[in-house]
C-alpha cells in the first residue's frame, strides 16, 4: 500500500512538473515576441524599411544647421513590368523639417495589374530615424492599362539622426502583388504593423 | 553465462529474418541499423561529390548542365548531414551509451524502433525527389528564399522529408536524455559519465532545441509557396532575409550537433591508446557545454554580407570568436592527454590523431572567418567550402571511423584487419587533403561555391582536388570491405579488446550479448 | 600493431606537408588574396595575414608539443604512462591566453569593420540590380543605365572551341568606374539574392529583393577588375560574372559623355526601318542572353524552361510574341525584357527567334513596333 502511495506521489509530482514545463513553453512561444524586438532593437537588425508613423507627424524642432540629401529610387520586381520611378532624383532636407516627393508608376502592359510597393532606407544606421508619414507602401495599388499614377511621400528625418549621415537612400521596389489582392494585409513580416491599407492613390 | 541467457531471450521472442530488424526494440540492433543506414547514405552522398568533382575536374561544361550539378550540390549536402553524419551518430548513442552507463537498453525502445524506421521514408521521398519534374531541389541546401519558393514540387518533397528526419532527430534526442538521465546504474554520477555520453547528451539538448525551428523555417516557406503566406516573399511585406536568421538559428547548433558526439568519441579512444586518462575530464564537459551554448548566439556570421547593422556584425563577430576558446581547451585537453602517456597507434588512434590535427585546421580556419572583414572575401567561396569539410570530414566522418575501427570488436567479437583498417586510414588521410587543401586557396584566389564551372586560373588546384576527390571516395569502399569482413569473422576479440581500456561496455564479452547489464553494475 | 619509425615520420610529413606552401606564398596571386587596388583592400590582405600567421603560430606550436609527443611518449620506446589527468593551473592559462590573443585579433578588426560600414560621402553613386543571369547597373546622377551580361561564347563553355584567357569573367558592357574617387554602390536584386564580388576591391554585398544595401569602395589604380556572383542564384549563378574598368577620373568623364551620345546614336537607330538581315544578325548576338534557359538551338530543358523551337509563341501572332519578351512571364523565370533591352534589340531578338531553329514565321520585327507598345 505505502509502496503504491509512493509511487502515486512520485507520478503526480511528474506529471504536475511536466505541465509545468509544457504551460511555460507555451508561454516562452508568446514572451519570444517582445523578446525579438528587444534583440532586434539592441542589434538593429530588421530596421531597414525605415518607420512608418500613420499619426500626426510629431512636431519637431527643424534644425537648420544640417542638411541631409535624401535619394529617391524605384525598382520594379521580375512580373510586374511596370515603370516606376521617382520624379525627382534627390532633394536637400534638415532634419525635423516635412517633406514630400513623389513617385510615378506606369502600368505599360495591357493588363489590369496590382502592385504592391516595399519601402527600404540605406544606410542602416539612418533607416530608424527616417520616418514615413504618408507612404503608399505595403499597400496594394492597381491600375488600368497604360494608366499612370503619382504616389506621394511625406518624410521627416529625425533630428537625432546620427551626426555622420550626410546621404540618405529611400528605395521602392514594386512587386506583383496579384498573389496577394484577396488579402489586403497579407501576413508580411518586415511591415506587419507597418500596413497602411491603400487609403490615397 | 550472460550469452546463454542472451540466445534464450533471442529464440523465444524474437522474429527471426527481415521482420527481427523491422520490429525489433533492441538497442544494439537499432544502433546497427542506424550505423548501416549512415554507410549507404555516406556512399550516396559520396556519389554525388563524385559527380561535382567530375564536372570540375576541367574548366568547361562536360558531364552534367549547370541545373543537375546544383541539385548534386544540394542533395549531397543533404544526405550527408541527414543521411550520413546525424544518423550515424545516432547509431552510436544507440549501440554505446545504453552499454556505458550501465543500463539495459534505452528507456523509450518503441520510439528508438520509429525514430529509425520514419528515416527509410524521409530518404526515399528526398532521394525520389531527383526524379520529380524539373528535377531535385537546387537552392543549395540551406533553401534560401527566394531561389527555393522559385523551385518545383522537388522542393515541397524536400521540405517533406526536412519534416520527417526533424521528427526522428527530435525523438531520438528525447529518448537519449531520458535514458542517461534515468537510466545510469547505481554509482553512475553524471560526473562519472564517459565523455561520449556527455557529448550526447548536450547534442540531444541541442537537437530538441533546433530541429523544431528548422520544421518552422521550412513549414513557412512550404505555406509561402503554397497557401498565400508571404513570411519571406517581399511582394507580401515579408523579409527574405528572415529566412537565413531562421535557418541560421537552426543551422548553427546543426553544426555542433554534428562535431559534439566526434568529441565525445575521441575523448574515448586517445585516452585508451596514450594507457592514461583523460586530461581534465571537467574542464572537457564545461567546454562542451560552454561550445554548445555559444552555438545559439552566433548564427548570423553565416551571413555578414546580407547588410547586417554594424552593431550586430560586431556582435555576432566577437561571439564567434569566443567559440575558440572552449574548442582551444578540448585540443589542448587531447594533446595533454598523449603527454607522457604510453601509446601505441592502432587504426582507431590514428583516426583520433588526425582529427585532432585535421578539425583544427578547420577550426582555425573557422577563426579566420570569424573576422567579419576578412569575411567579406571568404564568404560563399571555397575557403567556406575548404572550412567546413575539415570540420565535417576530418571532424565528423573520420572520428566516426575512428570510432567503428575502436567498437568493432565488441559489436561483433572479431578483430577487424589491422593491416586494411591502417592502410584504409592513410589513404583517407591522404586523399581527404589532396581534395580540400587546395581549395583554401582557390576561395583565396576568388573562385565562389556553388559553381559549375570556373575560370582558367583555377584549373589546377581544381584538378588536384578533383583527383584527391576521386581517390577519397574510393578508399571508403575499402571501409565497407574491411567492416563486411570483420563482421563476417576474424580473430575472435577479448572482452576488453584494447589493452586496458576503460568503462563500461569493455566489462561485457565480445561481441556484446544480445542483452547486457540486466542486472545494473556497481560503479565506485 | 605498432607504427614503425619510418611509417612515423611519413605521418608527420603527410600532415606538415600541406601547410609548407602557405608560408612562402602569402604575398603570390593564386595562393592568397589577390592584391587589393582600395584602402579596405589593403587593410582587409593586413589582417588576413596577421590572422593566418597567427594561426600558423598556434598551430606549429600545439602540435610540435603532440607530435614530440607521438615522438618520445610510445610503448615501443617502453615510454611509462604518466598518471596526471588535470592542473587546474594550466587549463586556466590556456583558456586566457587564446582570450587575450582574441581580444588582440577583435580589435584592429573592429576598426576595419567601421571604417567598411562608412558609405557616407562618397562621389559618384552606382545602383547595381542582380537579375536572373546578368548585373544592370544604373549611374544615378548620370542617368545612364545598362546589363552586363556574360560575353564568353557558349561554343567555348561547351568546349567546342579554345578557351580565351578571361573565360567566364568576361562581359559584354563592364562597369565603369574613376578612380581616386569614393565610389557608392546601392545593390539590390530583381528576383533572388545575388551577391556582387569583385575580389581586388574587398567590395562583396547581397542582393535582396525588395531590399537595398550600401557599400563602398575608393580604386586606386586604373585597370580591369573581375568578379563573380558569390550567392547561389539558380541555374546559371556560375555566370553571371562582374567586371570593373577603373579609369582615372578625366577618363571617366569622357566616357560619361561619349555613352551620352551613343544613347542619342541608339535613339534614331531606333526610328530608322531595318532589313531582316540586319534584324537577324543583331538578334543572334542578343539571343546569347535567352540561350542560358531556352538552349543555343532553342530547344529549352524539359519541364524546366520551355522550346522556343516550333514554340506556339514564336509561330504564332507578334503581338503575343512581344507580350511575352517584354513584359515576362508571371511566376517563371521568364523575365520583362522591356526594362533591359532597347526597342532595337527587342525587335531583332524578336525576329531572330521567330526565323530560326526551324521557325519560319517570316516577319520583321522592326523596333518601331516595339516603341508602339511601349
Amino acid at each position: 500500500m505505502t509502496e503504491q502511495a509512493i509511487r502515486q506521489a512520485a507520478n503526480r509530482r511528474i506529471i504536475t512538473r511536466a505541465v509545468m514545463v509544457a504551460v511555460a513553453m507555451f508561454g516562452f512561444g508568446f514572451a519570444m515576441v517582445p523578446l525579438y524586438d528587444l534583440f532586434c532593437d539592441i542589434t538593429g537588425l530588421n530596421g531597414k524599411t525605415g518607420v512608418t508613423d500613420s499619426g500626426s507627424a510629431r512636431a519637431q524642432a527643424v534644425d537648420e544647421t544640417r542638411l541631409i540629401t535624401v535619394e529617391f529610387t524605384g525598382n520594379t520586381a521580375g512580373g510586374l513590368p511596370w515603370e516606376f520611378r521617382p520624379a525627382v532624383a534627390k532633394m536637400q532636407v534638415h532634419p525635423g523639417q516635412v517633406a514630400e516627393a513623389v513617385y510615378v508608376a506606369r502600368n505599360t502592359t495591357s493588363d489590369r495589374m496590382v502592385g504592391r510597393a516595399i519601402p527600404s532606407v540605406a544606410p542602416n544606421r539612418a533607416a530608424a530615424h527616417f520616418k514615413k508619414t504618408e507612404c503608399f507602401c505595403f499597400s496594394n495599388q492597381e491600375l488600368a492599362p497604360g494608366e499612370s499614377r503619382e504616389m506621394p511621400v511625406r518624410f521627416v528625418v529625425e533630428t537625432d539622426v546620427p551626426q555622420d549621415v550626410h546621404t540618405i537612400t529611400l528605395s521602392y521596389s514594386f512587386f506583383n502583388a496579384g498573389k496577394y489582392s484577396s488579402s489586403d494585409a497579407g501576413t508580411g513580416t518586415a511591415g506587419s504593423d507597418a500596413i497602411r491599407r491603400g487609403e490615397k492613390g | 553465462m550472460a550469452t546463454a541467457e542472451a540466445a534464450h531471450h533471442e529464440e523465444h521472442h524474437h522474429p527471426s529474418g527481415i521482420m527481427r530488424w523491422i520490429t525489433t526494440t533492441n538497442h544494439k540492433d537499432i544502433g546497427t541499423l542506424y550505423l548501416s543506414f549512415s554507410l549507404m547514405m555516406f556512399m550516396v552522398g559520396g556519389a554525388m561529390a563524385l559527380v561535382i568533382r567530375a564536372e570540375l575536374f576541367q574548366p568547361g561544361l562536360q558531364i552534367v548542365d549547370p541545373h543537375f550539378f546544383n541539385q548534386m550540390t544540394t542533395m549531397h549536402a543533404l544526405v550527408m548531414i541527414f543521411g550520413a553524419i546525424m544518423p550515424g551518430f545516432v547509431g552510436f548513442a544507440n549501440w554505446m551509451i545504453p552499454m556505458m552507463i550501465g543500463a539495459p537498453d534505452m528507456a523509450l525502445p518503441r520510439l528508438n524502433n520509429w525514430s529509425f524506421w520514419i528515416l527509410p521514408f524521409a530518404f526515399t521521398m528526398l532521394l525520389g525527389s531527383l526524379f520529380a519534374p524539373g528535377g531535385g531541389p537546387a537552392s543549395g541546401w540551406t533553401l534560401y528564399a527566394p531561389l527555393s519558393i522559385q523551385g518545383g514540387m522537388s522542393v515541397d518533397m524536400t521540405i517533406l522529408a526536412v519534416h520527417m528526419m526533424g521528427i526522428s532527430s527530435v525523438l531520438g534526442a528525447i529518448n537519449i536524455v531520458v535514458t542517461v538521465f534515468n537510466m545510469r546504474a547505481p554509482g553512475m554520477t553524471l560526473m562519472k559519465m564517459p565523455l561520449f555520453v556527455w557529448t550526447w547528451l548536450i547534442t540531444a539538448y541541442l537537437l530538441i532545441a533546433v530541429m523544431p525551428v528548422l520544421a518552422g523555417a521550412v513549414t513557412m516557406l512550404l505555406t509561402d509557396r503554397h497557401f498565400g503566406t508571404a513570411f519571406f516573399d517581399p511582394a507580401g511585406g515579408g523579409d527574405p532575409v528572415m529566412f537565413q536568421h531562421i535557418f541560421w538559428f537552426f543551422g548553427h547548433p546543426e553544426v555542433y550537433v554534428m562535431i559534439l558526439p566526434a568529441f565525445g568519441i575521441i575523448s574515448e579512444i586517445i585516452p585508451t591508446f596514450a594507457r592514461k586518462p583523460l586530461f581534465g575530464y571537467a574542464s572537457m564537459v564545461l567546454a562542451v557545454a560552454g561550445i554548445a551554448f555559444l552555438s545559439f548566439i552566433v548564427w548570423a556570421h553565416h551571413m555578414f554580407t546580407v547588410g547586417m547593422p554594424l552593431i550586430g556584425e560586431l556582435f555576432f563577430m566577437y561571439a564567434t570568436m569566443l567559440i575558440a576558446v572552449p574548442t582551444g581547451v578540448k585540443v589542448f585537453n587531447w594533446v595533454a592527454t598523449m603527454w607522457r602517456g604510453s601509446m601505441t597507434f592502432e587504426t582507431p588512434m590514428l583516426f583520433a590523431i588526425s582529427v585532432v590535427v585535421l578539425f583544427t585546421i578547420g577550426g582555425l580556419s573557422g577563426l579566420m572567418l570569424a573576422i567579419t572583414p576578412a569575411d567579406f572575401q571568404y564568404h560563399d567561396t571555397y575557403f567556406v567550402v575548404a572550412h567546413f569539410h575539415y570540420v565535417l570530414f576530418s571532424g565528423a566522418a573520420m572520428a566516426m571511423m575512428g570510432g567503428a575501427y575502436y567498437w568493432l570488436p565488441k559489436w561483433t567479437g572479431h578483430m577487424y584487419d589491422e593491416k586494411l583498417g591502417k592502410l584504409h586510414f592513410w589513404l583517407t588521410a591522404i586523399f581527404f587533403n589532396i581534395t580540400f587543401f587546395p581549395q583554401h586557396f582557390l576561395g583565396l584566389a576568388g573562385m565562389p561555391r556553388r559553381i559549375p564551372d570556373y575560370a582558367l586560373q583555377f584549373t589546377e588546384f581544381n584538378v588536384m582536388s578533383s583527383i584527391g576527390a576521386f581517390g577519397l571516395g574510393f578508399s571508403q569502399l575499402l571501409l565497407v570491405y574491411v567492416v563486411v569482413k570483420c563482421v563476417r569473422g576474424g580473430e575472435k576479440a577479448s572482452a576488453e579488446v584494447w589493452d586496458n581500456p576503460k568503462g563500461l561496455e569493455w566489462t561485457v564479452p565480445s561481441p556484446a550479448p544480445y542483452h547486457t547489464f540486466e542486472t545494473p553494475p556497481q560503479v565506485r | 600493431m605498432l607504427m614503425s619509425r619510418s611509417k612515423l615520420s611519413a605521418a608527420i610529413i603527410g600532415l606538415a606537408v600541406p601547410w609548407l606552401p602557405v608560408v612562402p606564398a602569402m604575398a603570390d596571386y593564386g595562393l592568397n588574396l589577390p592584391p587589393p587596388v582600395s584602402p579596405i583592400g589593403d587593410e582587409i590582405l593586413s589582417l588576413h595575414n596577421l590572422i593566418m600567421l597567427i594561426c600558423l603560430i598556434i598551430f606549429v606550436v600545439v602540435f610540435s608539443f603532440m607530435f614530440y609527443s607521438i615522438y618520445a611518449h610510445r610503448k615501443s620506446k617502453g615510454h611509462k604512462a604518466a598518471q596526471f589527468s588535470h592542473s587546474t593551473r594550466l587549463e586556466i592559462v590556456w583558456s586566457v591566453i587564446p582570450f587575450v590573443i582574441l581580444v588582440g585579433m577583435a580589435i584592429p578588426s573592429t576598426a576595419t569593420l567601421i571604417r567598411m560600414e562608412d558609405t557616407s560621402q562618397a562621389d559618384v553613386t552606382v545602383k547595381i540590380t542582380g537579375y536572373q543571369w546578368k548585373w544592370r547597373y544604373e549611374y544615378l546622377d548620370h542617368g545612364i543605365a545598362f546589363n552586363s551580361n556574360l560575353s564568353t561564347p557558349r561554343d567555348q563553355i561547351e568546349n567546342r572551341s579554345a578557351k580565351g584567357d578571361n573565360y567566364l569573367l568576361e562581359v559584354d558592357r563592364p562597369l565603369v568606374l574613376p578612380t581616386d574617387t569614393k565610389v557608392r554602390f546601392l545593390i539590390t536584386a530583381n528576383d533572388v539574392i545575388h551577391s556582387w564580388w569583385v575580389p581586388e576591391l574587398a567590395v562583396k554585398k547581397d542582393g535582396i529583393p525588395g531590399f537595398i544595401n550600401e557599400i563602398w569602395t575608393l580604386i586606386k589604380k586604373p585597370g580591369i577588375y573581375r568578379g563573380q556572383c558569390t550567392e547561389l542564384c539558380g541555374k546559371d549563378h556560375g555566370f553571371m560574372p562582374v567586371v570593373v574598368d577603373a579609369r582615372s577620373p578625366e577618363d571617366f568623364q569622357a566616357w560619361l559623355a561619349a555613352n551620352k551620345q551613343e544613347a542619342a546614336a541608339d535613339a534614331s537607330a531606333a526610328m530608322a526601318e531595318w532589313s531582316m538581315d540586319d534584324l537577324m544578325a543583331k538578334g543572334k548576338e542578343i539571343y546569347g542572353a535567352c540561350a542560358a534557359c531556352h538552349g543555343a538551338q532553342g530547344e529549352g530543358v524539359p519541364n524546366v524552361f520551355p522550346p522556343i523551337a516550333g514554340s506556339a509563341v514564336a509561330t504564332g501572332p507578334v503581338a503575343q510574341h512581344l507580350e511575352v519578351v517584354m513584359n515576362g512571364r508571371d511566376g517563371t523565370a521568364m523575365q520583362a525584357f522591356k526594362g533591359q533591352l532597347s526597342d532595337t534589340e527587342i525587335a531583332a531578338v524578336v525576329t531572330y527567334q521567330r526565323n530560326s531553329f526551324g521557325n519560319s514565321a517570316g516577319d520583321a520585327v522592326q523596333p518601331a513596333d516595339v516603341k508602339a507598345l511601349r
